[in-house]
């Protein structure tokens, strides 16, 4: 026998000892929830040495086409299924919320080291292209003692299509009629003025660099890079700073009237302590799953991921889901045969 | 030599076995097998963006080619500035990098002594390896602060009566993409340019400088005439590389779909919004428009070597024609 012979034999041996009940279950979609999505896979792996989840991150819109496509088990989006695309689908699925995300406002004003506060009108003014200088009243207002120059603002957003966008454009709807009618929320839009920053590295490259910049980035990025972020006015008409609690207050106020299958959004939420451009994230599961060893994989993964899967969340810098929308979600998780 | 004659015999006898065993029929169908592939490559890249863009052709027509919108919220989806980005970065890059890349070559080939000359060459191919995303990121730290702070007001204040250096300096934009361009295929022409000199036959240059010419009037007026199809060729390679780059064109044009006359604007290329929209596309009109502009994208590409192999044929003639 030569060694390439005794080798092949090992191997086969060694697939052979592999639990014969191994669950191989495949997901695909959304990139901003990937760091813990990946942590959770692997540790639930590591428990149950028998399931393992594949997921690519391949984007919420690739994550929706290849569950209705049905080439993965589950999906997971960074925004809502819309109602064409549910009926597109041909088969019922479920949203599940996993963590939260918000994106915040950062700023690079030569001379200005105050921490800024917006109102839903300015920050809308910006973006509408509307409000040009850094000294127009809609933000010098609400920012007293604040020196503000009156050089022209050098608005910057995202290129990429990505669920951060599609939070703060989400957010920009709900809080300017202007926006929803001229814009709309997606992705991807069209920015009325702006430069575009490749992924939130290039949106904070741009800010970094260009002065009297402003532009939007993901909270988990902000705090990584120590990047001085603005307060935000919410629907309670208070100035916010995003932190992860903020946030899950967010998350909570939406709470108390979530429709049932969990697509909402939590934008300018109600409550005091409410950041107001927060969103959910959610997997996408389908309602009947066929093989029974699969539906059961993926239903204690479920379970698992709303109670122990939780308490990675911040280690991460991830907003957790409120108790109540567990308490809902975990009902939810009944629903799937 | 001697078994040359028993050779052509038994080849007389079995010729059919002969033509398939001697390695010559094998090798005959083997390459023209991989010759084959490549058009069938290419032949289902179109059919698939075809089929696949169908929702997209139907509703906008031949609209899509001159429409400036791009609103994936409203589905109004046009090409005009993805076009218009895309040939103004490749021409800016193409007008740096030509002159640049064949002067380079002419003196790695003609002048430079055998020993810099290889190694240039081998620090040249080096570049070509470069990943583009490593230059799209010396783009964004190096060179875009550099244009905002040094360069775009030196073009405004010297040449902003043109239309083409007016409007606030971002450090980003068509200018910016163009220069990183530049330095990303200026490899391309210099090492199949220096290829192609080399090849130049002694006698082309001897002849020349026996006739009376210098050093340089040899290399400008017999050297290089002669080179000139595989010079030629050198270019169009850079030039497919410049419309197709990615990476680095998105990480410095500004990605605004937007018409503007000033190369210091921020503006955006096909390659590039495929690049940014494409993975998180929903909806199916939006992912159509994309597939879409990728048939563009290729049909821009198809069309430029259409007529850079035209420019061959009638330079080629021209050249021949004075030749007699």
């Amino acid at each position: 026998m030569t060694f390439g012979k005794v080798l092949g034999l090992a191997l086969f041996v060694s697939l052979l000892g592999v639990p014969v009940r191994a669950q191989n279950i495949n997901a695909a979609g959304a990139t901003f929830p990937y760091p813990i999505y990946s942590k959770w896979f692997d540790e639930y792996h590591k428990a149950h040495p028998n399931v393992q989840i594949n997921y690519q991150s391949i984007g919420s819109g690739g994550g929706i086409s290849q569950l209705t496509a049905k080439t993965v088990d589950f999906g997971a989006s960074d925004g809502p299924m819309s109602d064409d695309q549910l009926k597109a689908a041909g088969f019922k699925i479920l949203h599940f919320p996993t963590v939260l995300g918000a994106a915040v406002l950062s700023y690079n004003i030569p001379g200005v080291n105050a921490e800024l506060k917006f109102t839903p009108e300015a920050i809308a003014g910006i973006y509408l292209g509307k409000i040009t200088k850094w000294n127009d009243p809609a933000i010098a207002g609400a920012n007293p003692g604040v020196k503000l120059p009156g050089d022209d603002i050098v608005v910057v957003h995202r290129s990429d299509g990505s669920g951060t966008t599609f939070i703060f454009t989400d957010y920009l709807s709900k809080v300017s009629p202007e926006w929803s009618m001229k814009v709309g929320k997606n992705t991807a839009v069209n920015w009325p003025v702006g430069l575009g920053g490749k992924g939130s590295e290039g949106v904070s490259g741009l800010i970094k660099q260009t002065p009297d910049s402003i532009g939007y980035v993901e909270l988990i990025y902000a705090i990584q890079n120590n990047m001085p972020y603005g307060l935000v006015k919410n629907a309670a008409g208070d100035f916010v700073k995003a932190s992860l609690a903020g946030v899950s207050a967010a998350a909570a106020g939406a709470a108390s009237n979530m429709p049932d299958d969990f697509r909402v959004s939590i934008v300018n939420a109600p409550g005091k302590a409410a950041y107001p451009i927060s969103s959910f994230t959610w997997l996408l599961i389908p309602a009947q799953i066929q093989d029974a060893g699969k539906r059961d994989a993926i239903k204690a993964f479920l379970n698992w991921m709303m109670t122990d899967g939780q308490n990675d969340c911040e280690g991460l810098a991830y907003s957790k889901l409120p108790a109540a929308v567990v308490v809902k979600e975990k009902k939810q998780i009944a629903m799937i045969n | 030599m001697a078994t040359a004659p028993a050779n052509v015999e038994a080849a007389g006898v079995r010729s059919s076995s002969r033509s398939l065993f001697n390695g010559d029929g094998v090798a005959r169908i083997v390459t023209l097998i991989f010759a084959l592939l490549t058009v069938v490559i290419t032949g289902m890249i179109v059919v698939q963006l075809w089929v696949l863009s169908a929702e997209s052709r139907h509703a906008f027509g031949w609209r899509f080619f001159w429409s400036q919108e791009w609103d994936p919220v409203f589905n109004k989806f046009g090409a005009l500035p993805f076009i218009y980005g895309t040939l103004v970065t490749s021409a800016v890059g193409m007008l740096i990098a030509v002159p640049l890349g064949l002067g380079a070559a002419i003196f790695l080939a003609e002048l430079a002594p055998r020993g810099i000359s290889d190694f240039l060459t081998f620090l040249i191919d080096l570049l070509a390896a470069v990943p583009s995303v490593i230059y799209g990121l010396i783009g964004v730290f190096i060179l875009v602060p550099l244009m905002r702070t040094e360069i775009q007001p030196c073009l405004k204040r010297t040449l902003g009566f043109l239309p083409l250096f007016t409007g606030p300096a971002y450090g980003i934009g068509f200018l910016t993409a163009g220069i990183v361009l530049a330095v990303m295929i200026v490899p391309f022409i210099i090492s199949v340019s220096r290829e192609v000199l080399l090849a130049v036959p002694r006698e082309q240059r001897e002849a020349s400088l026996a006739l009376g010419a210098t050093r340089w009037e040899a290399t400008w007026k017999a050297v290089v005439p002669y080179a000139r199809t595989g010079i030629m060729g050198s270019v169009f390679l850079a030039l497919a590389r410049a419309l197709g780059e990615t990476m680095a064109v998105t990480m410095v044009v500004g990605n605004n779909p937007r018409i503007a006359a000033s190369l210091l604007g921020p503006g955006y290329s096909i390659a590039s919004v495929l690049a940014n929209e494409f993975s998180e596309a929903t909806g199916s009109m939006y992912v159509s428009a994309l597939i879409e502009l990728g048939l563009v994208l290729f049909l821009l590409t198809f069309i430029i070597n259409g007529l850079a192999r035209l420019l061959i044929v009638v330079t080629t003639q021209r050249g021949s024609g004075m030749a007699k």
